[in-house]
């Protein structure tokens, strides 16, 4: 039988599976429970300083081929974080926790950067999704090169533990904000976040999410996950976990083949519960016996010229 | 998941009709084949406010009601909408209880827990099961669905009780249970309402399996956002329930205790 471990940033994973951000991430007894389902790793709901209310529903919805949500990264603030979530999950800490912070000045990012360092993650990961509220166009900070890698030469300043970007697909290139970021001192990527998505109910004439427009997630945005990773992974040789879309094992073997050393999976949950974990891991242990592969380093990045 | 191709996109609705039960509560009368089995929710969206959980409260091939209490802006605004309006429904989530052939039972409930009751009563009686229904508030006037439940025939008992002894037993709704089950041998106790009532409700029942729909906030209802995860299990509310074995629940460390809201921060009860 394939060994399926991997090492990211000198973290090992009994698995390459990892939870992403903002799905059944709100407790530690709920990350623990996606664990015990077969993940190989966790990454908490993004944590503010503050607390942060997010929008009212409906938040998110569903169907065959995508999943749009705009949950507006509610959270209790770093507090609860530090009070609760971490120690909780520490205590018999049954696989590696990723700290998913967010903030929208370059100041806080690094504020919280040093507040969840004291917490004991194993990797931080900076979502840079949120508008960055003293730039020039307010945009996101992952939309920006030189904002993203600002936030990440503050953050790197504050912590000595393995520092990944989380970046949004929604750029005309996402290989140079890497590059940026990689210059700035990142140790890797997740990649992606959701891409710009609405929906409109047709009966009520208006969009179904209260936020109006939302994060396109699930099936359908696997291709566009797979090219972020490839151009990345291209870019910049360092360790990804591969987002977006990977709902079964072949897609994670997929991800891994454009050079994605984890997966990341969120929205497979609404397809196949927490269980899918463990089939997704099964999955991949069944492609790997099928075609002779002992060591996933086999295939990290394979498909990449 | 309940969802029928994974489709969780909501179905415009018309209201039929509405019935004040209360000076705060109404139910409302939908005219759709719903396929809600006694104890599951609904997702409902007032366009432009929010969306919130709703317990089923009857349910047939040809319609289904809600009972909803004004309690803040959601629900207040669903209180103020008028027959013909539309609202948006997605579900039934969620586990239901499980009545069994024949068997005695009795319905717990207190608040607005004896609406979706009503809904057990209805199916329990087409199993033949005898059913005693106890429902408590604080007053005469907040009690709930006296007339619709006595309309069920001879096998199903009413049992109420108030706080302020305006009208039945005076006292909490769990030690009218204590009473009633001196006289009556039940198989099953179903119960509905606030987790201390059913905590209390739990531990009267004794050696009877004991079954309570619990409420925690739900964001989404289909088991993505982990906003109504337990603890300490991680088990997510609108999934392994509502309806949940009281064997399972007594084990929580939360349970009785406390509840997270919309951001995740604990509540004490
Ligand atoms: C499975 C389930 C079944 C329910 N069935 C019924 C029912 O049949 N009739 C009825 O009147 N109410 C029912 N509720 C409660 C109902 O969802 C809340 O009363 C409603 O959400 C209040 O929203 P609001 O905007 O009016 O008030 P708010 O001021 O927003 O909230 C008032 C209180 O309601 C609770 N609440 C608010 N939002 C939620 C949420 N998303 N999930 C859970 N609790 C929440 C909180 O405890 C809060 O303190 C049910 C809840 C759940 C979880
Ligand atoms: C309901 C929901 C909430 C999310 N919340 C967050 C979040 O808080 N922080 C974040 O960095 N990404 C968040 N995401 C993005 C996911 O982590 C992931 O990058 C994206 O959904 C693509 O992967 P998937 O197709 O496997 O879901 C969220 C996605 C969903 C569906």
């Amino acid at each position: 039988m394939a060994d399926l471990s991997v090492e990211f940033c000198g973290v090992k994973f009994q698995n390459p599976t990892v939870l992403a951000s903002g799905i059944l991430g709100v407790t530690a007894s709920s990350l623990k429970n996606v664990v015990r389902n077969g993940a190989g790793g966790v990454t908490t709901k993004s944590i503010w300083l503050k607390e942060n209310i997010g929008h009212a529903n409906p938040t998110m919805f569903g169907t065959d081929s995508y999943f749009l949500n705009a949950v507006g990264l509610s959270d209790a603030g770093v507090k609860k974080a530090q009070e609760e979530t971490f120690p909780e999950y520490l205590k018999d800490k049954p696989a590696p926790i990723i700290g998913n912070i967010v903030e929208s000045t370059i100041d806080g990012f690094a504020e919280l950067t040093e507040a969840i360092d004291k917490c004991g993650p194993d990797i931080i990961e900076l979502n840079l999704g949120c508008p960055n509220v003293e730039g020039a166009h307010g945009k996101p900070f992952s939309c920006v090169a030189g904002d993203a890698a600002a936030v990440v030469k503050a953050c790197r300043a504050r912590t000595k533990r393995p520092l990944i970007v989380k970046l949004t697909p929604n750029v005309s290139d996402i290989a140079s904000v890497a590059v940026a970021c990689a210059e700035a001192g990142a140790d890797g990527f997740c990649a992606i976040n959701t891409l710009y998505g609405m929906g409109i109910d047709i009966n009520m004439r208006q969009p179904v999410l209260k936020n109006r427009s939302g994060g396109l997630s699930g099936p359908g945005i696997k291709p566009s996950a797979v090219k972020a990773v490839h151009d990345i992974y291209k870019a910049t040789k360092l360790p990804i976990i591969a987002t977006g879309g990977v709902m079964n094992g072949e897609d994670a073997i997929e991800m891994m083949m454009a050079g994605g050393v984890l997966v990341g999976i969120g929205t497979m949950v609404y397809y196949r519960g927490a269980e899918g974990f463990a089939e997704v891991v099964r999955e991949m242990e069944e492609w790997c016996d099928k075609e002779g592969v002992k060591d996933l380093k086999e295939i990290i990045g394979c498909a990449v010229k | 998941m309940n969802v029928k191709n994974h489709d969780t996109r909501f179905e415009a609705m018309e209201i039929s009709e509405i019935v004040e039960e209360n000076s705060y509560t109404k139910t409302y009368v939908f005219k759709y084949d719903l396929g809600a089995k006694p104890g599951q929710f609904v997702m409902l969206w007032v366009p432009g406010v929010d969306e919130k959980p709703f317990s089923v409260a009857y349910c047939d091939s040809g319609e289904f009601w809600l009972t909803i209490c004004a309690v803040g802006p959601c629900s207040k605004a669903i209180y103020e909408m008028k027959v013909g309006d539309r609202v948006g429904i997605r579900g039934p989530f969620g586990t239901e209880y499980d009545i069994g052939e024949g068997e005695h039972l009795a319905l717990v409930s207190g608040g607005y827990g004896a609406a979706p009751m009503y809904f057990v009563a209805k199916e329990a009686l087409k199993k033949g099961c005898k059913v005693e229904f106890l429902t408590g508030a604080r007053s005469e006037d907040l009690l709930l669905f006296e007339e619709r439940v006595a309309g069920l025939g001879d096998d199903v008992t009413w049992h109420c009780s108030t706080d302020d002894g305006s009208k039945g037993f005076k006292g909490y709704v769990t030690q009218l249970l204590s009473e009633v089950m001196k006289d009556v041998k039940l198989d099953k106790i179903f119960a509905c309402g606030p987790e201390v009532m059913m905590k209390a409700a739990g531990e009267a029942a004794g050696d009877v399996p004991a079954y309570l729909s619990m409420e925690k906030y739900m964001k989404c209802g289909f088991g993505v956002c982990g906003q109504c995860a337990i603890d300490d299990t991680g088990d997510l509310c609108c999934k392994k329930g509502p309806v949940m074995a009281y064997d399972y629940v007594k084990g929580l460390s939360e349970f009785g205790k406390y509840h997270r809201d919309a951001q995740g921060k604990k509540n004490e009860y």
